[in-house]
């Protein structure tokens, strides 16, 4: 196995053993191979560099290559965006680690060697992000290359295979490009997600937000800190900005916008479809630290007369998002709040049991003007999952629920 | 929303969400008061904005340039006051100049590129120069935290406890400052014993200088041009820009996440910080200055033995406030060097880094930290141990390490594609390339004199 550190810097011959260069860089061209280093660079002082593609290598060893043509049938070399170079786009930067779920950075890569009828293809393995490839960086070219292998042997390795490799670029169009897409990362847990974001630079940040679909976006931002999602919603362009919002909680929705300026929230609120749009403007009057600032619209109450039979209907019927599911909030003939009933009451009821005869006790509600202390109390108290926010009538106008509570006790 | 079995009457079902407003019975004299006051809060709006915009950003600028006047900072301001009185106060003026220029630099690539020093140097000029640079970071940060140490150990001695009681409190307080912290808590922490700097004041006020002759001082330069007037010069300079303070200010802006839109409130932190710095050493050369310089006792060996040198002279009070500041600067900056020495590190090499995380996450960072402080105060503890040789080479390794940060640092700030807009103008550039040859040149003079004539150096360490 070779590594990077090790082709770098390295001469280049020809067929015939003539020096024909300095290998200055390798590069891979993603759209058409995603491992194979697909050109070589060779720098040659005040001349013009050339380049070798992978068909003209035919030996490689550790800081030489020898070729199977001559100098003259090399071409120059054309800088190309779509070329993913190991030097300067890799070695030393930030990548995403998609199966360890964290930042690393890229301290050597290893390359394995193959021989194809007369020709050697090199193929990118695995990227070395630890204190082998440090002391490989570290002593190349200093201690002996025996001294230099015989104590990365002994060193702990840490390698990221090639394929669990995501690389960081902020340019969108170079990204295309590379073929880098962020497909990996979608499939992530959006709390692993979000620790991944914290680790990245504002740039960073900005282009994998801005490429992941709206539904993992909006999951990640709503884990990240509160800071940080407001400045990154702030910095996209207010239609995008609108898409990832609409998949997130009003209350969540509330308090990203909360903090905007009031024309950018003015803008993006604009961009997002009407109700969504109401809905967040209303969560807006609250203060932050109140019932009304931590509870959500979307909740779901049900006439207290339904059996329950037909309150597990329609929920079904209705696209209810049912992981987030787990109280039912009642109301009476005049609209008012009057009951909850658990998810688990509502599992073992009878098919055609009233749900006033399932609703839990005490009755439990709150004015959306009152403290978040208070709210605390009563969730500590009563063991609750969620509890109804009601208005000046006695109406239900949203909920909140336990994962809001301990979000805010964690960031007092 | 959505509801099941809607009650009959329509009307009275939940559409927009009320206000509740409770009202209270309130005493007729409330409202005029309440009238004024909005009245006052709407004319003040625009200030008041403005401040909430910068209070929200202030800290690293203030926190970086206040850890200067650390415990090596102190001696030789204290040295510079007794030596030479009110006759080096001008230099202050360039050097908060230069302060503010040097850590400008920082504050802007931190806030624009959103990566550490450490981070960019790696990332654009390779493994390692990173490695060199890191290395050399981390032997001047360890005899810095031992003279931190021995600040607190002589600071303490002053109201007479021992060492062996004070420098294993001091080094356990801290450690746990940062572990159990987060950066914000942190960061409040270090603002507080800014402000605690202000005890050189009082004890400046407490000396009773000659104002009028101060202020003079500090505004008309007076060349001497003799050896150890000028070596006195040189170690005012290299103990007031030490490059640990780029890699922590750096680091913290980026910590704070301060975004590339909060830049003007993050330059005002940097100016407002150096300025800051440089005026509690104004106070502190003047105290000495007034009392050790006139009464004739004009050489002394460190800032515990000015404390010492100032109870017959000024009085308890004075003293106590003196040994008091000492203690505060020691302690503070005994935190927050091994900090930004573990984040240098871990960054550049690619570690796990920042006290957001838990042990478990950054191990290597926290042991960094934890080994400094370990390894601090336990030379300090050592009987008899070579302390002036650690801080002399703590010294040298701050001349050696110190321009080709700078040098770095304005190669960095340069480049369009990580800077943008917001690269050096060329007026600026021209400032910068200046302070940083001069500070270069004054270092690199410091270090030839403290290799070749230890004895005759003043102050140690930065």
């Amino acid at each position: 196995m070779l590594h990077a550190t090790d082709l770098l810097g390295g001469e280049a011959y020809d067929r015939d053993g003539h020096f024909v260069g300095q290998i200055n860089e390798l590069f891979i061209e993603p759209a058409d191979q995603p491992n194979r280093v697909a050109r070589v660079l060779l720098g040659r002082g005040k001349f013009l560099p050339l380049i070798v593609r992978y068909d003209h290598i035919a030996f490689v060893a550790p800081g030489v290559i020898r070729l199977n043509v001559e100098e003259k049938d090399l071409e120059h070399y054309q800088p190309n965006e779509a070329w993913l170079a190991m030097r300067k786009d890799l070695l030393d930067q930030q990548i995403i680690d998609t199966s360890g779920r964290k930042v690393v950075r890229v301290n050597d890569i290893d390359i394995a060697e193959q021989r194809i009828n007369g020709t050697v293809e090199l193929r990118v393995t695995q990227v070395d992000v630890g204190l082998t490839g440090a002391a490989r960086r570290l002593l190349h070219g200093i201690a002996s290359p025996g001294l230099v292998q015989g104590l990365a042997t002994k060193l702990p390795t840490r390698v990221i295979p090639w394929e669990f490799v995501n690389l960081i670029e902020t340019d969108p169009l170079r990204r295309v490009k590379l073929r880098i897409t962020h497909q990996k990362l979608e499939r992530m847990h959006p709390a692993d997600l979000a620790d991944i974001m914290e680790d990245l630079s504002p740039f960073e940040r900005q282009s994998i937000i801005a490429s992941l679909d709206e539904e993992t976006a909006a999951e990640a931002l709503a884990e990240l800190d509160k800071r940080l999602t407001t400045q990154i919603v702030e910095t996209l362009a207010p239609q995008k900005a609108a898409d990832i919002l609409e998949e997130m909680d009003p209350d969540q929705v509330a308090d990203v916008i909360a903090d905007m300026t009031p024309e950018r929230s003015r803008d993006v609120l604009s961009e997002m479809p009407g109700e969504e749009a109401r809905e967040v403007r209303e969560l807006l009057k609250f203060e932050e630290n109140s019932a009304g600032g931590m509870m959500n619209t979307d909740f779901i109450y049900v006439g207290e007369a339904a059996t329950r039979d037909e309150v597990v209907a329609w929920i079904r019927e209705m696209d209810v998002d049912v992981e987030r599911l787990d109280t039912v909030f009642l109301i009476d003939g005049t609209a008012k709040f009057s009951g909850a009933v658990s998810l688990g009451r509502l599992l073992f009821a009878a098919p055609d049991e009233r749900m006033e005869s399932l609703k839990m006790e005490p009755l439990l509600s709150i004015p959306p003007d009152a403290g978040d202390k208070e709210v605390f109390e009563l969730f500590d108290k009563y063991n609750l999952h969620s509890l109804a926010v009601v208005d000046a009538l006695g109406r239900p106008i949203g909920a909140i629920e336990v994962d809001d509570v301990v979000s805010r006790i964690r960031n007092r | 929303m959505a509801v099941l079995g809607k009650p009959e009457n329509e009307k009275q079902a939940p559409e927009t969400p009320a206000l509740i407003t409770r009202w209270k019975l309130v005493p007729g004299w409330v409202e005029p008061w309440r009238v004024r006051l909005s009245d006052w809060g709407k004319r003040t709006r625009f200030w008041r904005r403005r401040l909430l915009l910068f209070l929200a950003v202030v800290g690293p600028g203030v926190i970086t340039s206040n850890v200067d006047n650390d415990a090596g900072g102190i001696s030789v301001y204290s040295q510079a006051g007794a030596m030479y009185g009110y006759a080096l106060l001008w230099s202050l003026i360039p050097m908060t100049i230069a302060l503010y220029v040097t850590e400008e630099m920082c504050a802007r690539m931190g806030v624009v590129t959103g990566k550490g020093l450490s981070d960019l140097i790696r990332e654009e000029f390779g493994f390692r120069p990173t490695f060199f640079l890191i290395l050399a970071g981390l032997v001047v940060d360890m005899g810095n935290v031992c003279a931190e140490f021995a600040g607190v150990a002589a600071s303490m001695q002053l109201f007479h406890i021992s060492k062996y009681i004070s420098v294993p409190l001091a080094a356990l307080a801290v450690w746990i400052l940062v572990l159990r912290g987060t950066y914000r808590q942190v960061e409040k922490i270090f603002l507080a014993a800014c402000v605690l700097y202000l005890s050189y004041v009082a004890s400046a006020f407490l000396a009773k200088p000659d104002w009028l002759l101060a202020a003079r001082d500090t505004v008309i330069p007076t060349m001497h041009l003799e050896g150890g007037y000028l070596l006195m010069l040189t170690a005012l300079i290299g103990t007031t820009i030490a490059p640990w303070q780029f890699f922590y200010m750096q680091a913290s802006f980026v910590e704070k996440r301060v975004s590339a839109r909060q830049y003007a409130q993050a330059r005002m932190d940097v100016l407002f910080g150096s300025v800051s710095c440089m005026v509690i050493v104004f106070f502190i050369i003047v105290c000495t200055g007034a009392t050790l310089f006139v009464s004739g006792h004009h050489v002394i060996n460190d800032a515990g033995e000015a404390a010492q040198a100032l109870v017959p002279l000024a009085g308890k009070w004075a003293a106590m406030l003196f040994a008091f500041g000492l203690l505060n600067a020691s302690l503070f900056a005994a935190s927050i060097l091994p900090l930004s020495t573990a984040h240098v590190i871990c960054e550049g090499m690619g570690f796990e880094a920042g006290i957001d995380h838990k042990f478990n996450d950054a191990p290597i960072f926290y042991s960094l930290y934890t080994g400094m402080i370990v390894v601090g105060a336990a030379i300090i503890l050592i009987p008899h141990a070579p302390l002036e040789k650690i801080l002399i080479l703590s010294q040298v390794g701050n001349g050696v390490w110190l321009p080709v940060v700078l040098i770095f640092m304005l190669l960095l700030i340069n480049r369009r594609d990580l800077m943008g807009d917001f690269v050096n103008t060329p007026t600026f550039n021209v400032v910068a390339w200046v302070t940083a040859v001069a500070v270069i040149i004054l270092t690199l003079v410091l270090v030839y004199v403290t290799i070749l004539h230890p004895s005759g150096m003043p102050g140690t360490s930065g």
